[in-house]
């Protein structure tokens, strides 16, 4: 997306007028009583501004070997990944909008404004308020809901980058244009129950010029609490796409510089758990968090190598998988660390013929990750992340991040 | 499976979990623990009630956790303090629930602040100013008179909600008006000593309670509202105290205590833990022995 399109947001964020919460106020209570409470909202246009929130998010990075070549061993290209540029740079700037439409719908859009000028729409969906009987349905462009993190926007995340399994089976996050449907079973334990289709349009799928339905997804997730100190959620999920032409650049047996087509059938399984303690419930002062997600994928279909040369196709497959497992804690009211460890299994690739022109690899990148952040409001968060990166072949990158990430306007009511 | 077994078993579970059990309770979540006793007081057994937080917990920083996302997707009714209290977790609470009847603006979605008159309104909003409310302070259950415009409003949406108990409901709350009219005046005249007591709180959540037993509020704990205070900011709060003494040290049952205990060991001030609301002390149970048991502590560091 160009420049002049994020131009265009801006100043429509701009001309939207910044009383937000105002705004946000004036759509979540109800009509003020006779007794005549000292109202303080507008009752000029603006009133029915959406929320508006800015995200502010920038990183130093310190990394030992050039983030220009990084690469997932054993894993096909999957599209921007890797921890960022070196040194001091911006990071994704969100600018978000979200308000009741009518009494039917909610609308939200979150736009990313990048580095280098350019603005991404992360999300801009329409969900149903008043369906009822626990049934929600969601459509636009929005993040699936496949796993845990990938519903999360970057600026929740408890780490400065997304996790290698991420990363390697999903592209960090996998955002799609089509239809969700959720339902809400009416029982005491939390289970959910969800669909989605889409265009396909992002990794492990492919962009097509298709009518119908490029990926599709299912997922179930229960929850509840232990007591009035914890409470968890698992979930189980699965991805279906056809991409058609997937490229990845690598480089073939002799060393040379290839770029690969895949065509054929991805799945992906997610399995996901989280749980949060906090003492009695009230995580001001300390609090807990264990998270971890597996991954496990097969694909199935052709390869053909070295497009634009030899363009030998053959059949191909593979079965790989990894995870993560990450927990956090916040000690005193304004202090979190936490540790995370990546681990993935390039496991068994089956490439037919084309085993002649490419290697066949058998690897196991790994991760260590360390971080402390200071949160000097609910609003502000700086943070210093330390990692040592083994998804490359050879020696251990050694990463150092620090990084700060602000919020302003609209007070977002964020997800478990 | 065929697909004409799938949809016979989807239909089948479709009716088992539709189908309202004969004469169920009003089934009501309320966000905090006060609005659940009111409601125990208006509506008896014909409501069965989910409370979403503790006495323990800040209502200020819930997530929107699964629990309380199934308590919203069955719910009839919900009962919250509004004022943007909720702010940070129930928009994804009710979002999330597929739960039409609860959605803002729907007889189903009931927000007390909007029937009380609210204090600390700020004439500007600037995060600068800390954690603060548009709509004004949103802890308006410290004072008992706010219960009877919030009772008022309750009891005719829960008439609204449930109208074949309309006239128990009605019974209900004339018999509750008449025995808290009467309570708030025992209250008042057994507090008539702590008229004018100069306070310091922890958090600025009492400003109903200092309005309604005219204590005087000269210095809080937290330097801006929702910022835990520093070694700091309590030194110059000593330093306020020594020009301008205080009585005592009210804190909610949830504050953590470290602060006002570092301020009393060197003020020799009374800590008075408040209950703030049920269930925030072992007395208070229901919402007359959570006002005889905030009146009793108070009156105890008082002397």
């Amino acid at each position: 997306m160009s420049y002049r399109f994020a131009r265009a947001w801006l100043l429509a964020a701009l001309a939207l007028g910044l009383d937000a919460a105002r705004a946000q106020q004036a759509a979540d209570t109800t009509p003020p009583p006779s007794s005549g409470a000292p109202a303080g909202g507008t009752s000029s246009a603006s009133s029915f501004n959406p929320a508006l929130s800015l995200i502010l998010s920038g990183t130093y990075a310190n990394l030992s070997r050039d983030p220009d070549n990084y690469r997932i061993n054993g894993f096909v290209a999957s599209g921007d990944i890797g921890p960022g540029p070196r040194g001091f740079s911006l990071g994704e700037s969100e600018l978000g909008f979200a308000a009741n439409i009518d009494p039917y719908f909610y609308g939200a859009a979150n736009i990313s404004i990048t580095p280098d000028n350019e603005a991404d729409v992360e999300e801009a969906f329409v969900q149903t308020t008043s369906l009822g009987r626990g049934v929600t349905v969601k459509f636009g462009r929005f993040f699936s809901g496949i796993g845990y993190l990938n519903e999360q926007h970057a600026h929740t995340w408890d780490f400065v980058d997304s996790p290698l399994a991420y990363q390697a089976f999903l592209g960090t996050q996998l955002n799609d244009d089509g239809i969700q449907v959720r339902w809400l079973a009416p029982t005491r334990l939390f289970l959910e129950f969800g669909g989605e289709v889409g265009r396909g349009r992002n990794f492990p799928g492919s962009d097509r010029n298709k009518n119908g339905i490029g990926a599709g997804s299912i997922f179930a997730h229960a929850g509840g609490d232990w007591g009035d100190s914890s409470s968890w959620r698992a979930g189980l999920s699965y991805l279906q796409t056809s991409p058609q032409d997937r490229t990845d650049d690598t480089t073939n047996l002799a060393g040379d510089a290839v770029t690969n087509a895949f065509s054929g059938k991805s799945r992906l399984w997610v399995a996901d758990f989280v749980w949060k303690w906090a003492p009695n419930g009230n995580p001001s002062r300390q609090n807990f968090k264990l998270q971890t997600e597996y991954f496990s994928r097969r694909e199935s279909g052709t390869l053909t190598y070295d497009t634009t040369g030899a363009a030998a196709t053959d059949s191909y497959s593979s079965r790989q998988s990894g995870g993560y497992v990450q927990a956090v804690y916040q000690f005193a009211p304004r202090w979190r660390t936490g540790v995370r460890y990546d681990r993935l299994d390039s496991g068994s690739v089956d490439l037919a013929s084309n085993a002649a022109f490419l290697a066949q690899v058998n690897a196991r990148p790994s991760r260590v990750t360390w971080m402390a952040d200071y949160n000097s409001s609910e609003f502000s968060r700086i943070r210093l992340q330390l990692a040592s990166d083994r998804a490359r072949e050879g020696k251990a990158d050694n990463q150092v991040f620090v990084q700060y990430q602000m919020s302003l306007g609209a007070h977002g009511a964020h997800n478990f | 499976m065929r697909t004409s077994h799938v949809f016979s078993f989807l239909i089948a579970l479709a009716g088992v979990a539709f189908v309202p059990a004969a004469g169920a309770a009003l089934k009501v979540l309320a966000c905090e623990p006060e609005w659940g006793a009111l409601v125990q007081e208006l509506a008896g057994d014909r409501a069965s009630v989910y409370v979403a937080t503790t006495a323990m917990q800040d209502p200020h920083r819930i997530q929107a956790k699964p629990s309380l996302i199934a308590s919203a997707r069955s719910a009839d009714l919900v009962v919250c303090t509004g004022a943007e209290l909720e702010i940070g977790w129930l928009p994804v609470l009710l979002r999330q629930s597929g739960n039409a009847a609860v959605q803002a603006g729907q007889p189903g979605n009931f927000e007390a602040a909007a029937y009380v008159n609210k204090l600390e309104v700020p004439t500007r909003l600037d995060r600068a100013d800390g954690d603060v409310h548009a709509a004004g302070n949103p802890h308006i259950q410290t004072d008992p008179r706010n219960f009877v415009p919030v009772a008022d409003a309750l009891s005719a949406r829960l008439a609204a909600v449930d109208s074949a108990n309309a006239a128990f409901y009605q019974s209900r709350h004339a018999d509750f008006a008449k025995r808290w009219a009467a309570a708030i005046e025992r209250w008042q005249t057994q507090a008539a000593p702590l008229r004018g007591a100069p306070v310091v709180v922890q958090h600025k959540a009492f400003p109903y309670l200092q309005q309604w037993l005219g204590l005087t509020e000269i210095a809080t704990l937290e330097p801006k509202p929702g910022v835990e205070p520093s070694t700091g900011s309590l030194t110059e709060v000593l330093g306020q105290l020594q020009q301008k003494p205080a009585k005592m040290i009210l804190r909610a049952a949830y504050n953590d205590g470290r602060s006002s205990e570092w301020l009393a060991e060197r003020t020799k001030l009374p800590i008075v833990v408040l209950p703030f609301t049920v269930g925030g002390s072992e007395k208070a149970r229901d919402l007359f022995s959570l006002f005889d048991d905030t009146v009793a502590r108070l009156l105890a560091a008082q002397k």
